[in-house]
């Protein structure tokens, strides 16, 4: 066994877990640490220009690669920057581990320079927090914090390490962990199976089913099972925001996201089924409108690996906490033994129903714009579409440009989607392209934003200057905060407070002098072209600022304290 | 309804911050709150007793559950079991209230563990219903200090909250 500095376990530790990228800042309390990766070649360092774009890096690899993101800060305000970053991980249940600089120990306490209590900060935001107490605890406690972030419903994990416990003179036998235990958690492997197969009973029996998939579905890698239970029985299906990609949108079986902006027809269907069967999805606000009022007429299967998330906002009928992966296969399998077949001629009277509602809405979804006219949001989302031939990773800032990209962009694979679903982070789409970016560089990673929230990091066009990130950015600029100024109009009679921004910096200037290429786009014509001439850029950071008309709305919109049914489907008409 | 949750959490620093943290983060609410150690040093016992209704119960301890310092919990509500407090209060007992005083003092079964010639110290265990009892009890008499512990709880019969 070989005697190692704290500072060198943690970079031990790290190549020996195997992580390729960390994203970081440095400071006088993580010193030691980055003198130690600075003589190590295997764990490469990111150098960002701000530590929340370092979650936000970190959370956007986690997202594309189901590996867990690692992030190294210095105490103080190089930990409470990462705050952001680390609640929007934590709200989309993203793994991520975030090594903290802290003060020494003896000062603790003390309001040292640059002290912050980072435990206490993070609290409610983590799944787990660790504080190195002795040097020679660094390798299990790391490949503890690991196994926390990455198993169950994965989450970010923060450790802090004081100073003395990095210091260079003190060496400690150092041997990686391989496996570690604990008592106090021990994530279920497996669903119940009586419940399984009660749940699969009732999908056979069922007249209008459903199947509602969420983010649970991308983080435990269960697409496949959900496609193939999905396929097998004929059951139309949904997603949260959070699910999109997990069933292929180009399936004629797919009817889209649903929600507060999801479709016509899933939010329809939601409401008018008998069964809804979830898997990996936690009922939020936005997802399900008013509680009181939720699919009415419908059982309700959840499955989730998270006991705390099955009856938290709905009454469930038969609970399944398990992995969905493994659920979902066992359900398959049952399926194919079974000898009772789904009720078919049920379900084309509901497959013609559902058929109905799309028809309903089909080219009436908004007015696309011609010639001289301000371009729509949402031509320009299926433009890039197009011209990436539904393949991209697509990353999304918050706002009416991420319910747009969600909406007419058709993603046929998970992982794909990239977008701060729970916590609505604005500047969170800019560095999560760049960890996406960074670490599949021949894969095509656009960023769809706007021009309020890519203000909020961009510093990082830096960043991609020095490490060569070729992220396109499509801002879609409608010189105002859209969604805040939608709700405005809606609900406080077009009173647009704080919601217009003045004195917008030209954005092509801007995105060349930190050395990238920038394209102005404002009709149609210009479009196309555009978009070609930005893709046949492989190598080079292209900025688009796309202006769009500032007035458009994001429809369909639900109702407040509605059902699911009740939408705007547009300025004029509701349902 | 009261409910009674006693908990086995790791005796790990920022353990109990996790605890109470929760409860005032997710909008529960702490009506008492224990925590000691036990016959084992790497763990703590915790108890808590709250109000809600059987949702909110019911995520109280999955939430706790999730909780990785959290070992193993239980709702002693549910069951058979016994509840005891702990209440030091001291009152003003001068002439006729002193006789008066030692009088329900005894009533409860308390003893009183500290007098001076103006003022009684009186130790009482029990259940929180009984505590309140005897403070109604006091009636007119001025109390000058109340300390109490909170809830602790065991489950009657041979239920165990343990490894």
């Amino acid at each position: 066994m070989e005697l190692l500095s704290g500072a060198d376990m943690i970079a031990r530790f790290l190549q020996d877990e195997g992580v390729e990228y960390i994203y970081g800042y440095p400071g006088g309390s993580a010193l030691h640490i980055y003198d130690a990766l600075f003589r190590q070649d295997k764990v490469k360092h990111i150098l960002v220009r701000h530590e929340q774009a370092a979650a936000h890096m970190a959370d956007g690899y986690a997202r594309a690669s189901g590996k867990p993101g690692v992030v190294l800060v210095t105490s103080g305000p190089g930990a409470t920057n990462t705050i952001t970053g680390i609640a929007t991980a934590y709200m989309d249940s993203i793994p991520m581990v975030v090594l903290c600089g802290q003060v020494m120990s003896h000062l603790i306490g003390e309001d040292a320079f640059q002290e912050t209590d980072m435990i206490g900060v993070s609290r409610p935001i983590v799944k787990h927090s660790f504080s190195i107490k002795h040097p020679s605890e660094i390798p299990e406690v790391l490949k503890k914090a690991f196994y926390i972030a990455t198993t169950g419903r994965p989450g970010p994990v923060v450790v802090d390490i004081p100073k003395d416990m990095t210091a260079p003179t003190e060496r400690y036998e150092y041997l990686y962990p391989k496996k570690v235990k604990l008592r106090s958690y021990n994530p279920v492997t497996r669903g119940h199976s009586g419940q399984i197969k009660k749940a699969v009973d009732m999908l056979m029996k069922a007249k209008r089913p459903i199947l509602f998939g969420g983010g649970g579905l991308i983080l435990g890698g269960a697409s496949a099972e959900f496609t193939q239970l999905a396929k097998t029985l004929n059951i139309p299906v949904t997603t949260s925001l959070m699910g999109i990609g997990a069933f292929p949108q180009t399936d004629e079986q797919s009817l889209g996201w649903l929600g507060m902006h999801g479709s016509f027809e899933a939010n329809q269907a939601m409401h008018h089924s008998d069964l809804v069967v979830c898997v990996g999805a936690r009922f939020d606000d936005r997802a399900t409108n008013n509680t009181a009022k939720f699919c009415p007429t419908a059982k309700i299967v959840h499955v989730d690996v998270d006991p705390s998330t099955i009856g938290k906002t709905i009454r469930v009928d038969v609970p399944i906490v398990g992995p969905a992966d493994s659920v979902l296969r066992e359900m398959n399998e049952l399926v194919a033994q079974s000898k009772q077949r789904p009720d078919t001629e049920a379900l084309a009277v509901w497959w013609k129903q559902i058929n109905d509602w799309k028809a309903s809405r089909q080219g009436r979804l908004y007015e696309a714009a011609q010639g001289e006219q301000a371009l729509k949001p949402q031509q320009v989302v299926e433009a890039v579409w197009e011209a990436t031939s539904g393949e991209a990773y697509v990353v999304t800032d918050v706002g009416q440009h991420q319910m747009f990209a969600a909406q007419y962009y058709k993603f046929d694979k998970p992982n794909r989607w990239i977008t701060s679903g729970g916590l609505g982070t604005m500047g969170f789409g800019f560095p999560a392209a760049m960890g996406i970016k960074l670490n599949y560089p021949e894969d095509e990673v656009v960023l769809i934003t706007g021009e309020g929230s890519f203000q909020m990091l961009l510093q990082e066009l830096s960043t991609c200057k020095q490490y060569d990130i070729p992220v396109k950015i499509i801002n879609l600029n409608n010189q105002s905060l859209g969604m805040v100024r939608q709700w405005q109009d809606l609900n406080y009679k077009s009173r647009h407070a704080q919601s217009y921004m003045e004195s917008l910096p030209d954005f092509q200037k801007l995105v060349e002098a930190y050395g990238h290429e920038a394209m102005r786009v404002d009709r149609l014509d210009e479009l196309k072209p555009a978009l070609e001439k930005a893709f046949a850029m492989k190598d080079k950071l292209v900025f688009l600022d796309v202006y769009v008309d500032p007035f458009e709305h994001v429809y369909p919109m639900q109702i407040p304290q509605g059902s699911m049914r009740d939408m705007l489907l547009s300025k004029t008409e509701r349902t | 309804m009261r409910h009674i949750i006693s908990i086995l959490m790791e005796n790990e620093p920022g353990a109990l911050s996790r605890v109470v943290g929760l409860f005032s983060q997710r909008n529960f609410n702490i009506e008492t709150l224990n925590v000691a150690p036990t016959e084992d040093p790497t763990l703590s016992r915790l108890t808590v007793t709250t109000i809600g209704d059987d949702r909110v119960i019911e995520q109280i301890t999955k939430q706790l559950n999730k909780l990785i310092d959290v070992v193993k919990l239980v709702d002693l509500t549910e069951g058979q079991h016994i509840e005891r407090e702990l209440m030091m209060i001291k009152v003003k007992a001068v002439g006729a209230q002193r006789a008066e005083i030692k009088r329900t003092t005894d009533i409860f079964r308390g003893q009183i563990v500290d007098v001076t010639p103006s003022v009684f110290t009186v130790q009482l265990t029990g259940s929180s219903d009984k505590l309140n009892g005897f403070i109604q009890a006091l009636g007119n008499n001025t109390i000058l200090e109340v300390v109490r512990t909170g809830v602790s709880g065991i489950a009657r019969g041979e239920k165990v909250l343990s490894l």
